[in-house]
């Protein structure tokens, strides 16, 4: 007994070679990197967004690429700077939500009996109860302060669904010859999940924690569009809130302030979903073929 | 496997309860609780329970107990404590000079009565859901419908033509729609659609019916709730189907690949008795299973395009009672949408298990 685990699905050769395969998929590469390319690096691209009151839903110009919003700020500084928000808490929640499931669902399935009876009436209840109605009520209640706090929040209540089929997955897997052979080393349940189980669903793992981030997305820019997380500073997700409360919609030159952060936070939704295509050929090589 | 397995002799029942068993009550109650229906309702039961729980403690917890917030509000306006107290009692349904396990009592006695206290404006809380959550069942509910129906035979038709055009458009086409959060395709349609192109007249087509209609069984009526509910169902309805239509295709797939299938096609049926109740019967079971854990996905998204499309729903009375900090409407809008999603989890499981009688004879569940 050398191994204990199997062969890595991937050979680490022609890896990138999977990687590109897909056209799709390295479309949304693109689109996803360059997304947090803006969201990691804009602020450094702007300066303090000046106020210019004199010069308020300004159409496109030399001096206003995309013109000018409500107030007179510029359309195209406060979309390179306000990215980081919606970036990091998606990507934080997203890996708050994606460990939680794997612990409890990789636990449920290998312990089975009353752990696995509890955690699944817990998945039924946190499941149930609606995400965005809850995280509504809950961010009006106690103010969600720090985009922190407002990712915890996100992740702690989005985990159930991906923990349901880490489960299922987990109970496949352990009926392989190789945790057999760790039961029988008495490696301990800890070792034996995370270091011999766990790791075999790396690539289901991470395509899941790619659309967990679309998830929490989703979720983050919805508060601020209802306006229920809080407006201070200019992130996409309040851009967008301004735009409707001082009605962008309907004046012509408010069109760019209104549908630039709504362009960036669609296509980094699509970009991510186009991206998993391309993870799961790689994972999952019999996918191709068909 | 260095050990091989001995096959155990089965293990005789706990003799804790036999007796018990065996009489006529005891036989009843055992069958009770074998019964995979009456599990799963008391499951549901036990879910509703845990989360009107929970909305009683958060909104005790609450920073700034809404109550004494009140109270003192009134006191300093010159009211005597006593009178105070009674009214922000009869507002916020519950009383903090009683005991905490009284109120709980009350409150699940009340919610049991499905009385959650009055609003704000003194309307009782459940007249005024009463209002609204019919507009929005009735426009998630019948984009819901048809976006499963599209979904499904799309998904059908993309399987059975897997790589052709209509495969390849509608795949492209419905992971996009799934992947843009439904509240952003609204704002491009009233941005583009209304204000750009102006393809529609959005001022006219805000609310949900025509101020001055009266609701009644008339095809006018009908006519106009249908066309101020175009664009949220639309909305719905383009960001849901392809999700329905992928599930579809893939579970299609795969039962096309079945060795029943073949059976089926060596025994010379005609394609038309295949597709329906070989391959489309147990295509469908999944994704039927899968309905029913987006649904509160579906009625969550509706805050956001209800008040996008100003479509008078429980979303947009939920977004007003958050604003204006009317906790016991909230709180009885919270637990109402929480009640119809578990209600809807429990009729599909239960659908299912007519569907798929494997379900109903194992008497366990199936691992999902």
């Amino acid at each position: 007994m050398t191994a204990l685990t199997p062969k890595p699905a991937v050979a680490s050769q022609g890896m990138l070679y999977r990687l590109t395969r897909n056209k799709v998929g390295v479309a949304g590469f693109v689109i996803v990197g360059f997304i947090v390319f803006i969201a990691v690096f804009g602020p450094m691209f702007v300066g303090k967004i000046s106020q210019d009151a004199q010069n308020t839903w300004a159409g496109p110009s030399a001096e206003h690429w995309l013109g000018t919003d409500y107030a007179g700020k510029d359309v195209f500084d406060q979309l390179l700077s306000g990215g980081g928000t919606v970036v990091y808490v998606g990507f934080l929640a997203a890996a708050i939500s994606t460990t939680i499931a794997v612990v409890l669902g990789a636990l449920a399935a290998y312990l089975r009996g009353r752990v696995d009876r509890i955690l699944l009436q817990a998945t039924d209840i946190v499941m149930t109860v609606p995400q965005i109605v809850l995280l509504a009520v809950l961010g009006a209640f106690f103010q969600l302060s720090s985009p922190t706090v407002v990712a915890i929040l996100i992740g702690t209540l989005s985990w159930p669904i991906l923990m349901r089929s880490i489960r299922a997955q987990v109970l496949t897997l352990k009926e392989r010859e190789f945790v057999e052979a760790a039961k029988l080393l008495d490696l301990g349940t800890a070792r034996i999940v995370f270091s011999e189980i766990v790791p075999n669903m790396a690539g289901f793992v991470l395509i899941n924690f790619i659309i967990a981030v679309t998830d929490a997305v989703y979720a983050l820019v919805g508060l601020y569009v209802l306006g229920l997380a809080p407006l201070s500073g200019a992130n996409w997700g309040i851009m967008i809130n301004k735009a409707w409360v001082f009605d962008a919609f309907s004046l012509t030159e408010g069109v760019m302030f209104m549908m630039g952060p709504v362009a960036l936070i669609a296509l980094l939704q699509l970009g991510l979903i186009m991206l998993t295509r391309s993870l799961e050929e790689v994972f999952n090589p019999r996918l191709s073929e068909g | 496997m260095t050990q091989t397995k001995i096959k155990q002799p089965p293990r005789a029942r706990p003799p804790r309860l036999d007796g018990f068993r065996r009489t006529p009550v005891g036989r009843l109650l055992f069958r009770l609780r074998d019964s995979y229906v009456l599990r799963r309702i008391g499951r549901a039961v036990f879910t509703v329970w845990v989360v009107v729980t929970g909305v009683f403690f958060m909104v005790r917890l609450l920073p700034g107990n809404p109550v004494s917030t009140y109270i003192s509000k009134l006191t300093a306006e010159g009211m005597d404590y006593e009178t105070a107290a009674a009214a922000a009692a009869s507002l916020y349904t519950f009383d903090p000079n009683t005991p905490i396990w009284q109120q709980y009592l009350d409150y699940l006695w009340g919610v049991c009565r499905l009385d959650f206290g009055t609003t704000l404006s003194q309307i009782p809380v459940t007249e005024k859901i009463a209002d609204h959550l019919p507009w929005t069942l009735f426009s998630v509910g019948l984009a819901l419908l048809l976006a499963v129906i599209a979904g499904l035979l799309l998904g059908m038709a993309m399987a059975y033509r897997r790589g052709g055009i209509l495969d390849h458009t509608a795949s492209a086409l419905g992971s996009t729609m799934h992947a843009i959060p439904n509240y952003l395709v609204a704002l491009i349609i009233v941005t583009v659609g209304a204000t750009q192109l102006g393809l529609f007249d959005y001022a006219d087509m805000r609310g949900t019916v025509t101020p001055g209609v009266e609701p009644s069984f008339s095809p006018e009526f009908l006519g106009d709730a249908l066309y101020h509910a175009i664009l949220p169902v639309f909305t719905y309805f383009i960001t849901t189907a392809g999700t329905w239509a992928l599930l579809m295709k893939a579970s299609t797939t795969q039962v096309l690949g079945e060795d029943y299938v073949m059976v089926a096609r060596a025994r010379g049926l005609g394609g038309r008795r295949i597709g329906s109740s070989y391959v489309g019967r147990n295509a469908v079971l999944p994704v039927v299973a899968q309905i029913a854990t987006k649904a509160g996905f579906v009625v969550g998204g509706a805050i956001f395009v209800e008040l996008i499309f100003d479509y008078e729903g429980v979303g947009i009375t939920l977004y007003n009672a958050i604003n204006t900090r009317d906790y016991a409407l909230t709180q009885g809008i919270l637990l109402i949408i929480t009640m119809t999603v578990i209600f809807s989890n429990l009729v599909a499981d239960l659908t299912y298990g007519v569907l798929d009688p494997r379900i109903r004879t194992s008497g366990k569940e199936v691992e999902r």
